[in-house]
C-alpha cells in the first residue's frame, strides 16, 4: 500500500518546530510536514476519537504555525479595509472579524481574523491571525500596500486553541474572565510582564478559545490545560474533519486565488456598508456577483454509502454531465458518513439537488446539503 | 502450517497450501489511522503481482493495497463492510482483506519473511 506521508516526511527539507514540538513528541503524536512545520496529525488517541472528544468535551490544538502580527498606525482599520471586504472601522476595541485578503480580481489571497485592540498614542492597533502557508506573502503584501502603517510579525509566540463544550469551564479555572466573553471577542491579559491574548473563536464549530501566549510559556500552559480530565490534545487530522463538519473553508483547498468570497458563500462576512461602497480590491466584480449571482457556488454534499469523495473528485448531474468538483471531502465522525464541499455551477447549487460524485470510476449519489453539516455551538451568552 | 511473507508496501500474505490471505501489517494500520471504509475486489478477479487489489480509506486519505503475488481472488472479508475498524484492531487477524489462489508459488520467494520485514521497518 502507499504511505505517502511517511515518504514525504523522509525527503522533506528541514522542518520548523513550534514551541510545543517536544510536548507532541512526548505524547506520542505522529508528526507530519505541514506548511513547513513538523505538526502532529494525530496522537495515539486516533483521529475519530480526537474528533468526538472535541465535540463532547474539550480538545487542545497547537496552531502556533499560523501567522500572528500587529498592524498599527493612524486609521489602521480604514487602511486595512482597502485590502479586505470586511467591515473593520465599525469594530470596537476587543472585537474581531473574519475577512479575506483579496487580489485585484476579487479572488482570495488568504482568509484571516482581524481584532481591534485598544488605541495607543500612535493610532489604531489591529491584531491579525493568518494562515501558516501564506503568512510570509500576506505580511509582504500588507507591508507593501500600507507603507504608512507598522506591521510587526509576532514570531516569538505560540497559539493554542481550546475547543469544545468543556473549554470555557476549563479555561476559566486559569482566567475567570473568559467565562462570559462574547463570541468573536478578545481580551488581553498581562502575565509576568508579557501580554497574553485570548479570543473566543475557533475552527471547529464548537464554543472555544484561541490563546496567543509567549513561546516560553506555551508548553507549561499547555500541560496545565491538559491536566484537566476533560481535555485531550488533538491533531491536525481531527482539526480538518471538525472544520469540514462545521462547513468552514480551508485556504488552499476550498478558497484560493481562483475563488471569490461570493462564490465561496462568504457574503455574510461583507457588511451592507462595504457591499454598497466597495473600496476593496476587485470590488466591481464582487458587487456584480452580489447583484447577479456568481457563476458557481461552494456547496455541501452528503454522499450516500460509505465511500468518501475527496478533493478533486468530479461532481456530475445524475445524467453524467460534469458540473463541478470536490475541494474538501472525507468521513464525518459525528455523522458516521462521508461529506464533502466543492464548487458547482449555480444552477445545481440549491439545497436538495441530487448530484453524483465520481470516485475511482464509481458514481456515488450525493445531495446538496446546507452547511454546517452538524449544528454549531458558538457561545451566545449564558 | 502457514508462512507469512511481506512486501515493502506493508502488505502481508499468509500462505496456507495454494492460497494466501492478504492484508496490511500492524505498522501500516498504525500509519493510516482510523480506517473508515475498505473497497474489496470481486471474487473471481484475477490479479497480477503488484496490481491494485483493494483500497483502504482512513479519515484522512485513500490508500491502494497491492497484490503481493499473482492470483485469483477466492474470498473477501465481508465483515469489513460493516466494521472497517477491524483493520485497526486486528490487522493481521480479523482485519484481513482477501484470499487469493496463488498462481506461481515461486513469486513468494521475492517477498520478505518476518525477520526481514522487521529489519526493513527499522530502516524507515
Amino acid at each position: 500500500m502507499s504511505l505517502e506521508e511517511s515518504k514525504t516526511a523522509g525527503s522533506a527539507p528541514a522542518l520548523l518546530h513550534t514551541p510545543l514540538y517536544a510536548l507532541h513528541v512526548a505524547r506520542g503524536a505522529r508528526m507530519v510536514p505541514f506548511a513547513g512545520y513538523a505538526m502532529p496529525v494525530q496522537y495515539p488517541t486516533g483521529i475519530l476519537e480526537e474528533h468526538l472528544q472535541t465535540r463532547s468535551k474539550a480538545g487542545l490544538f497547537d496552531v502556533s504555525h499560523m501567522g500572528q502580527a500587529l498592524l498599527e498606525g493612524p486609521q489602521a482599520a480604514a487602511r486595512l479595509e482597502t485590502l479586505v471586504p470586511g467591515d473593520l472601522t465599525s469594530l470596537v476595541p476587543g472585537r474581531m472579524r473574519y475577512t479575506q485578503l483579496l487580489d485585484a480580481q476579487g479572488c482570495i489571497l488568504d482568509d484571516l481574523m482581524v481584532t481591534r485592540l485598544e488605541n495607543d498614542s500612535n493610532g489604531e492597533r489591529l491584531f491579525l491571525v493568518v494562515n501558516a502557508a501564506t503568512k510570509a506573502q500576506d505580511f509582504a503584501h500588507i507591508s507593501a500596500s500600507l507603507p504608512d502603517l507598522r506591521l510587526t510579525p509576532l514570531e516569538d509566540r505560540a497559539l493554542l486553541a481550546l475547543q469544545g463544550p468543556a473549554a470555557s469551564a476549563c479555561l476559566a479555572q486559569h482566567f475567570p474572565a473568559v467565562a462570559t466573553m462574547p463570541f468573536m471577542s478578545l481580551i488581553e491579559i498581562e502575565q509576568e510582564g508579557m501580554v497574553w491574548r485570548i479570543s473566543r473563536s475557533g475552527y471547529t464549530g464548537e464554543d472555544g478559545f484561541e490563546i496567543a501566549v509567549p513561546a516560553d510559556s506555551a508548553q507549561s500552559f499547555a500541560e496545565r490545560l491538559l491536566a484537566d480530565e476533560t481535555v485531550l490534545p488533538i491533531g491536525l487530522g481531527a482539526r480538518d474533519s471538525l472544520r469540514l463538519e462545521a462547513g468552514l473553508c480551508l485556504y488552499g483547498h476550498d478558497i484560493d486565488t481562483t475563488t471569490t468570497p461570493i462564490e465561496a458563500g462568504l457574503l455574510w462576512s461583507i457588511s451592507k456598508r462595504r457591499r454598497e461602497s466597495g473600496g476593496f480590491p476587485g470590488a466591481a466584480r464582487i458587487q456584480c456577483e452580489i447583484a447577479e449571482g456568481p457563476a458557481r457556488r461552494r456547496i455541501g454534499l452528503r454522499i450516500e454509502g460509505k465511500v468518501p469523495a475527496r478533493e478533486g473528485a468530479v461532481i456530475e448531474t445524475p445524467e453524467g454531465v460534469s458540473v463541478g468538483f470536490v475541494t474538501s471531502g472525507g468521513f464525518a465522525p459525528s455523522l458516521q458518513a462521508p461529506i464533502a464541499m466543492g464548487y458547482v455551477a449555480s444552477a445545481h447549487a440549491a439545497n436538495g439537488t441530487v448530484l453524483q460524485a465520481v470516485v475511482r470510476g464509481k458514481k456515488l449519489a450525493a445531495t446538496v446539503t446546507a452547511m454546517p453539516f452538524v449544528p454549531n455551538h458558538y457561545y451566545r451568552g449564558s | 502450517m502457514s508462512t507469512t511473507r511481506y512486501t515493502k508496501d506493508h502488505e502481508y500474505i499468509r500462505v496456507e497450501g495454494d492460497t494466501g490471505t492478504v492484508g496490511i501489517t500492524d505498522y501500516a494500520q498504525s500509519q493510516l489511522g482510523d480506517v473508515v471504509f475498505v473497497e474489496l475486489p470481486a471474487i473471481g478477479k484475477v490479479l497480477a503481482k503488484g496490481a491494485e487489489a483493494a483500497v483502504v480509506e482512513s479519515v484522512k486519505a485513500a490508500s491502494e493495497i497491492y497484490a503481493p503475488v499473482a492470483g485469483e481472488v477466492v474470498a473477501i472479508n465481508d465483515v469489513l463492510g460493516e466494521e472497517p475498524g477491524k483493520v485497526n484492531e486486528d490487522a493481521t487477524g480479523d482485519g484481513w482483506f482477501l484470499r487469493i489462489k496463488i498462481s506461481d508459488p515461486a513469486e513468494l520467494d521475492t517477498l520478505m519473511d518476518e525477520a526481514a520485514y522487521q529489519d526493513f521497518l527499522k530502516t524507515l
